[in-house]
């Protein structure tokens, strides 16, 4: 039998009918939803006549739009909450299981998917997001797709998809202390480029991949789109599996045996054939900090921000040019000399229990420094706060001078009150330092959450690895 | 869905790399529930010098003189000449929602960001992929002749000047008959209804877990 990577193993179970042109149908498991890209679907499938065509597949929360203080007196914005609103009333119209913000598993539809154990090995998984990818971390194909798509899906359970090229990359040899899988994706991103895995699914794999928690994987995998790919994956191994064992939508029984046979078998074959493959050394990446207003503008902790001279042609030297007027930053500048002003832990991409953990550690006992106007830490979900909670780390948090929040997208892309004003600058765990992203004219810098706890307390970025 | 033949139409040039979604169309626009009634809001932060919301009216806002789309000689651009990457970032279809309430049905760029491509698609916008040296020459001629204009023919894939230079590009048959058409595809894809329900039948023996 030929030689099949992790990819083709999922694509080939799920294609429901091979096209003409090379397209497929390609059906989908698993359908996250949300109160954003969702309303304009809905109202399609109720001007067309059409029902969701299996219900149980789709399952919501509301996150972009929420606010993370005062839960009780609900959403102030009448804009938001009209948004909300009509996500309640669109699952409640279409039978669609939604957790609401009344309840306690509502929460970044990211990391409540796989905390409920509604995200498997070897599914196929949409959501109207680009960040999806995170779920590619079960060994599954997980992509975002548009709100056109989001309605096909409810209506049909199927997309018409065109197979991507498959690109493994490898990290190998032992991940290094303080070496995180945010660490990883922006190293692999700033190598790649936001367009270097354009058209592709990646699969990571490697030994510095294989000791990452799903937290870490998870982290990494949802940065995959910040390379510009369809997917971002991993095989499935122990960690994969006593992840989803016991999670609430995970199966049980005889069937969580017949499930876990199947799922071992969710890795890429010996001498498997991918359209490109990358290697990158573990011992090679230290902390990592965005400077500009792209992904891949981001450098080692150890570098200065870069001289527009040294780009590699006109479009970025003027993409550079642009990036440091943008940031306030001065080429030459050691990373570590650049003071924040505001600092964000959360978001689909480091709102997890381990990242709280991560920060909790680098800042107890300590306090931010007086020029850190604001601290935030916003849980993934509900669960993860109360498990945060049960840690003790809220206190650790709000000792140090944190303001310990509700669960939601909040500052990643400041759709609720969360935000930078004009020029603040802000150490930030989310996934995109686009103008405009936190707030207009804010400045945002990507790191892990442990840099953004030690830059909360320091003032400034440091290196963690020598930082008391 | 509109559908998209031909276009002759007056050409504006977005000449930076990597334009993301966020840039497009703001995070606070994504708050309404409709299709609709984006373009006065797209580029709102580099087009405007103040802070946009959803609602507003944006006829009095202050503009950025120095914006491309703020320039005379631009009003009334059907088609968009970008750079690499363009649409980068979150899937959000309000950016194409904002670039076709804008005025825009075409653009022409080195590459797309993926998701931002295929949104294209399902609101009628043609999204064009030409080389590197193509676009400059096109970027270079857009600026120096005023009133520069393209003529785009879908079912020939061309993009000719208007000195008679013709540039061939690709098109998937499936997206490209959608859009000769004006085709929903959700009402394609229930044509295939058995075959939907066999496959889940099958898979509902094979792997039950996912049911």
């Amino acid at each position: 039998m030929k030689a099949k990577t992790l990819f083709d193993k999922i694509w080939g179970q799920h294609i429901v009918k091979e096209n003409d042109d090379g397209s497929v149908l390609l059906y989908i498991d698993r359908h996250l939803v949300h109160e954003v890209t969702s309303p304009q679907a809905f109202e399609g499938l109720r001007l067309a006549g059409r029902k969701p065509w299996r219900v149980n597949a789709s399952v919501a929360t509301p996150d972009h739009n929420v606010p993370t203080t005062e839960r009780d007196k609900g959403i102030t914005d009448p804009v938001s909450r009209t948004q909300v609103e009509t996500l309640d009333s669109n699952c409640e119209e279409f039978g669609i299981t939604e957790f609401g913000l009344d309840d306690i598993r509502q929460g970044v539809v990211h990391v409540m998917g796989p905390e409920q154990g509604l995200i498997l090995p070897g599914m196929t998984v949409v959501c109207g997001d680009s960040h999806t990818s995170t779920h590619g971390a079960f060994g599954s194909i997980a992509m975002g797709i548009g709100t056109s798509e989001v309605e096909h899906v409810l209506a049909t359970q199927c997309l018409i998809q065109k197979k991507p090229k498959v690109m493994r990359i490898n990290v190998n040899g032992a991940r290094p202390n303080g070496i995180t899988g945010k660490d990883i994706a922006l190293f692999i991103i700033g190598k790649v480029g936001t367009a270097g895995g354009t058209g592709y699914a990646l699969e990571f794999a490697g030994e510095a991949i294989r000791s990452l928690s799903m937290e870490g994987r998870m982290t990494l995998c949802n940065m995959a789109i910040e390379a510009g790919a369809r997917c971002g994956m991993i095989a499935v191994d122990d960690v994969t599996i006593d992840y989803v064992n016991g999670r609430p939508y995970a199966p049980s029984g005889e069937i969580w045996e017949q499930a876990e046979a199947a799922w071992r078998q969710l890795h890429s074959d010996d001498h498997a054939n991918f359209d490109k493959e990358l290697n990158f050394q573990a011992k090679d990446i230290v902390p990592q900090v965005s400077w500009g207003t792209s992904p891949e503008m981001e450098l080692p902790i150890t570098e200065s921000v870069p001289d527009p001279l040294d780009a590699r042609d006109e479009v970025q030297r003027e993409g550079w040019s642009r990036a440091l007027q943008y940031m306030g930053l001065q080429a030459g500048t050691p990373l570590q000399d650049i003071n924040i002003d505001k600092v964000f832990i959360g978001s689909c991409t480091n709102g997890r229990i381990e990242d709280f953990r991560e920060a909790a550690a680098m800042v107890k006992g300590k306090h931010v420094a007086k020029n850190v106007k604001l601290a935030l830490a916003v849980p993934g979900s509900g669960l993860v706060k109360q498990q945060a909670e049960t840690e003790g780390l809220d206190t650790i948090f709000r000792e140090a001078g944190f303001e310990w929040r509700e669960p939601g997208c909040s500052m990643c892309l400041a759709m609720n009150a969360d935000r930078l004003e004009p020029r603040e600058r802000c150490a930030s765990t989310s996934n995109r330092n686009f103008e405009g992203r936190q707030g207009m004219g804010g400045r945002t810098h990507l790191v892990s959450p442990a840099m953004a706890a030690a830059a909360a307390i320091a003032g400034h970025f440091v290196d963690i690895r020598d930082w008391h | 869905m509109q559908a998209f033949t031909k276009l002759n139409g007056l050409v504006a040039p977005m000449d930076r790399a990597n334009v993301d979604t966020d840039a497009i169309i703001p995070k606070q626009f994504l708050k309404s529930i409709k299709r609709t009634g984006y373009g006065p809001f797209l580029f709102d932060e580099w087009r405007y010098e103040d802070h946009g919301e959803p609602g507003m009216d944006c006829t009095n806002r202050p503009k950025r003189a120095d914006f491309v789309l703020n320039k005379q000689r631009y009003q009334g651009a059907e088609i968009l000449l970008a750079r690499e990457n363009f649409g980068c970032g979150s899937s959000r279809e309000h950016a194409p929602w904002a670039i076709l309430d804008f005025g825009f049905s075409c653009v022409i760029a080195p590459s797309f960001a993926d998701i931002f491509f295929n949104n294209c698609f399902k609101n009628g916008i043609l999204p064009i992929v030409l080389d590197d040296l193509v676009m400059d020459q096109l970027f270079k001629a857009c600026v120096k002749h005023e009133g520069y204009r393209l003529d785009v023919d879908l079912e020939q894939q061309t993009v000719t000047t208007p000195g008679g230079e013709s540039f061939h590009f690709e098109v998937d048959t499936f997206r490209k008959h959608c859009l000769l058409n004006g085709l929903d595809d959700i009402a394609l894809t229930l044509t295939q209804t058995d075959v939907i329900c066999s496959y889940e039948n099958e898979r509902r023996k094979s792997a039950s877990w996912l049911f």
